[in-house]
């Protein structure tokens, strides 16, 4: 079985088909992107997985392990974490402090710890911080460390979302448009974010619209339009893929 | 007996939905919980013994505290809560400041009027009717004629005039109705002027009723109101309606079966058990979080 | 930390001599009573010490969560009243029933945050105002035990030891003193930990936050606990206190009041509530004529702070650098152990 598996599934808003009868899957150490038009679901593939819309149909399988069904928190714990299409970081903390709250579930200590300011809460809160640093250097964003999150450039912001991310020690992330209002320049310096974060072991599933990014990054791509998979394949089967193009290009007779 | 109780309830509760209105209208528009309604209700009432005072005459005095508390509606927009649109606060600002509101406006009444009751003046000479087994006032039948009418009228307004059709498309997408040319500004001013002012004549057909006024007296008709408006679906003009009934029924049987000292508490309870079980009401529609 | 002081900064002033100036004002709060003070400003000095710890238990719900809260009179009223009638009624001593009404507070702060798995905003607000309102309904018609409208007279002073404290020996001021450090260290130690992070990370981005993993609507409940614990306990206190307890004590004035410090004082501070509360309950004891206005000037900081300073009047982004601790107190042994070094 696969590192994540998706089998056949379905959510419907109000008799509107917002995914129907989709299957993907991920494999390890991958960077795996879904591609497709505005609207076509993305956005709601992500909300299934990390347990924000419950699948009206099908099954999840993460590490072998059934997730469909299960908390939103109990996904993250399994090890899954995403980013946000409209950026949903912590206006009001600072960098750090964003950071720190991504390392939540791996902290331990109870508040009486930190009440009576035990041994194993300043251990735990030092590691913890030592850690945030460690990653924000690691990120690029050593200098900002002390910023509060919304006075950062949005390049910025998304980089800080993907930190927290890996913060809550996810193996899987799911990065909602990380490259959406970048320059060239920017977009550039993500892709070498994310090819650096593969090399580490991270798996990623990418929404993206930048072509550029995409093609130049996964190791395999599937493409949505209305909720259900029209295409899969290696970038260079994709882009030579005229139902893709079809669908982008919005001409009405394409064929599923 | 249960019927008396009844046809009290009936009353009260068609004026409770004139108010519940109120609050549905501003929450249609804003998204916001204007929690000075109470508070506004009040200042109507207050206004018309003032009025009455200055020996104005009863109709004069009636409308004058009818358009008085409507401006007050305005003023309290203009003043507190569209700077806070203006500078795009987060939610908590609003509901503060409309708590802040609420606090003057009825702490102004209390140094104004002092806090003690007050008779109002009796706005009909009051004779009882005989139907079935009940006793009716006509001061109860006149507060629920009045009601349903004003409430008709509010529907029309809202369904079949221009500015009604302006009203909904605020409603449904202030930045887009600017754009198609309608004066959102106006619009706004114009909903919580509807809003003081149905709140005013509610404040006067209860306190006709009851002959008394007092400054704090919006504060549990204001609670039991929003009330009738969360039980129908806040935003929902009908569901006010029947809310109302069922808040105004629901506490004249309480009153009468455990004591009337037990009679707010069963709006209260009722207002409680919306909120945790159905929080969109009878007839609201479940919205869909968008993510 | 060099730095800092490179220009003059009244924070990192403040920063850098916080051990002296905590001190000196501790020394400053014990010394109090033999400074030569009237009993009046010691009352005086008493309720601000009570309105901060009421203040502060708001300000984990509206402060760090933010939920607002409009019932805190509630929770106020039942820590007093369990204080009082297990005090008259049963003999119990001071702890014994403080402890009581703290687990009955705690109880109904958990009854009442259960509504927050549905509701936010200003729903949630008016359920704790309809709490309140029906805490007060009770107490006024439960007449058995909370002697109705006629109020609980005669509650006893607290007594250690055979030493009972009064206002005349400065036993009740010191009494509340220890209440507020106690008080005021937990709160502290909420902000410093990562319930403290949860917390404002729900009241930032709900679903960012438990997206993180936390289970936010637990964590929302448990801001409810504490809060009403901390309300109650001030409660508690407070019946000891004046002795005279009725439904009076614990009107809607009570809960603006309350929200009124956090507003003014600055949502989510701690030195806020302190600053809040000193001004609020001292000035209209020295603007006599103002008396009346009180409570209008109450609302008029609710809408002017919210319009022109919504984080309040001591309420700011530190400038300071966020604190690291040194390196040699992580265990080098775990640092590794997750994130993206581990390739």
């Amino acid at each position: 079985m696969a590192f994540l598996e998706v089998k056949n599934i379905s959510i419907q808003f109000g008799g509107l088909t917002a995914v129907g009868g989709l299957d993907f899957k991920v494999e390890e150490g991958q960077v795996v992107s879904i591609i497709g038009p505005n609207g076509a679901g993305k956005t709601t593939i992500f909300n299934i997985l990390t347990g924000i819309y419950q699948p009206q149909e099908g099954e999840i399988y993460f590490q072998g392990e059934r997730i469909d069904g299960i908390a939103p928190q109990k996904i993250v714990m399994a090890g899954i974490a995403r980013t946000f299409q409209n950026i949903r970081l912590f206006p009001d903390m600072r960098v750090i402090e964003n950071v720190l709250v991504g390392t939540h579930i791996q902290t331990k200590y109870k508040l009486l710890d930190g009440f009576l300011r035990t041994r194993r809460f300043r251990k735990e809160e030092s590691e913890k911080i030592q850690f945030a640093v460690k990653l924000l250097k690691e990120v690029g964003l050593s200098g900002r460390i002390n910023d509060y999150a919304d006075n950062l450039p949005y390049g910025e912001q998304r980089k800080l979302e993907i930190a927290r991310a890996i913060a809550t020690g996810a193996k899987l992330l799911l990065l909602d448009e990380p490259a959406a209002g970048m320059n060239p320049k920017e977009s550039e310096e993500l892709r070498q974010f994310i090819l650096q974060l593969k090399k580490q072991g991270y798996t990623i599933l990418l929404i993206e619209h930048d072509m550029n990014v995409v093609m130049n990054l996964s190791d395999y791509i599937y493409v949505v339009d209305y909720g259900k998979k029209i295409a899969e394949g290696l970038p260079q089967e994709i882009q030579g893929n005229k139902q893709v193009a079809a669908a982008y290009l919005g001409e009405s007779e394409v064929e599923l | 007996m249960i019927l008396q109780q009844i046809f009290n309830g009936l009353a009260l509760g068609m004026a409770y939905a004139l108010i519940a209105v109120g609050y549905s209208l501003v929450f249609g528009i804003l998204r916001l919980v204007n929690f000075s309604h109470g508070s506004v209700y009040a200042f109507g009432a207050h206004m018309v013994i003032l009025f009455v005072g200055y020996n104005f005459g009863l109709a004069p005095a009636i409308l004058l505290g009818v358009v008085l508390t409507g401006l007050l509606g305005i003023l309290i927009d203009k003043m507190a809560l569209s700077p806070l649109r203006k500078k795009k606060s987060p939610g908590i600002s609003s509901l503060i400041t409309t708590i802040g509101i609420s606090y003057i406006i009825q702490n102004l009444l209390m140094m104004a009027f002092g806090s003690e009751k007050k008779t109002f003046p009796e706005l009909f000479p009051n004779k009882m009717i005989t139907i079935a087994s009940a006793q009716v006032s006509s001061m109860q039948i006149i507060m629920f004629i009045a009601s349903v009418i004003l409430l008709l009228i509010l529907t029309a307004l809202v369904k079949f005039t221009k500015i009604g059709l302006a009203m909904r498309s605020v409603e449904q997408n202030e930045m887009i109705s600017s754009l198609m040319g309608i004066n959102t500004n106006f619009i706004i001013a114009f909903t919580f002027f509807l809003g003081g002012a149905s709140a005013a004549i509610a404040s006067i057909l209860i306190s006709g009723y009851y002959q008394i006024v007092y400054p704090t007296m919006g504060f549990v008709v204001g609670l039991k109101a929003f009330a009738a408006a969360v039980l129908g679906g806040i935003g929902i003009f009908h569901g006010s309606i029947v809310g109302g009934l069922v808040i105004g029924v629901a506490e004249a049987i309480a009153a009468s079966l455990f004591g009337s000292a037990y009679r707010d508490s069963i709006a209260f309870i009722i207002l409680i058990l919306v909120l945790v079980i159905r929080p969109t009401g009878l007839f609201g529609k479940k919205g869909i979080e968008k993510v | 930390m060099e730095h800092i002081t490179d220009k003059f900064n009244v924070e990192a002033l403040v920063y850098k001599y916080r051990y002296p100036l905590g001190a000196g004002f501790l020394l400053l709060l014990l010394a109090l009573p033999y400074l030569g003070l009237s009993q009046y400003v010691m009352r005086i000095i008493i309720m601000i010490g009570i309105y901060t710890m009421l203040a502060l238990g708001l300000n984990i719900l509206t402060g760090y969560t933010g939920l607002v809260s409009l019932g805190h009179s509630g929770f106020f009223a039942i820590g007093a009243y369990v204080t009082a009638i297990l005090m008259l009624k049963l003999q119990f001593n001071f702890i014994t029933s403080v402890l009581a009404a703290i687990l009955i507070t705690g109880i109904c702060g958990f009854l009442l945050g259960l509504p927050t798995l549905r509701l936010t905003g200003t729903y949630l607000s008016i359920v704790t105002l309809g709490f309140a309102e029906i805490v007060k309904m009770i107490i006024m018609n439960w007449e058995p035990v909370t002697n109705g409208t006629l109020g609980l007279r005669n509650i006893p002073r607290p007594t250690f030891l055979g030493f009972s404290l009064t206002l005349a020996n400065n036993g009740m001021y010191y009494l509340m003193l220890l209440l507020l450090l106690i008080i005021t260290a937990f709160c502290i130690t909420i902000q410093k930990s990562k319930l403290g992070r949860a917390l404002h990370a729900i009241k930032e981005n709900e679903l960012a936050a438990s997206m993180m993993g936390i289970y936010t609507a637990r964590y929302k409940i448990l801001a409810f606990i504490l809060s009403a614990v901390i309300t109650g306990l001030a409660g508690g206190y407070y019946a000891t206190l004046v002795s005279y307890i009725d439904h009076n004590s614990f009107t809607f004035d009570v809960s603006v009041l309350i929200l009124s410090i956090v507003i003014l004082g600055g949502m989510g501070t701690i030195r806020g509530m302190y600053f809040g509360a000193v001004i609020l309950i001292v000035f209209p004891e020295i603007a006599r004529p103002l008396m009346e206005w009180r409570f209008v000037v109450y609302g008029l900081v609710l809408i002017f702070m919210m319009r022109f300073r919504p984080q309040g009047i001591l309420g700011w982004r530190s400038a300071l650098p966020f604190q690291i601790p040194a390196e040699k107190e992580a265990g080098q042994k775990r640092s590794g152990k997750h994130g993206i070094s581990r390739g």
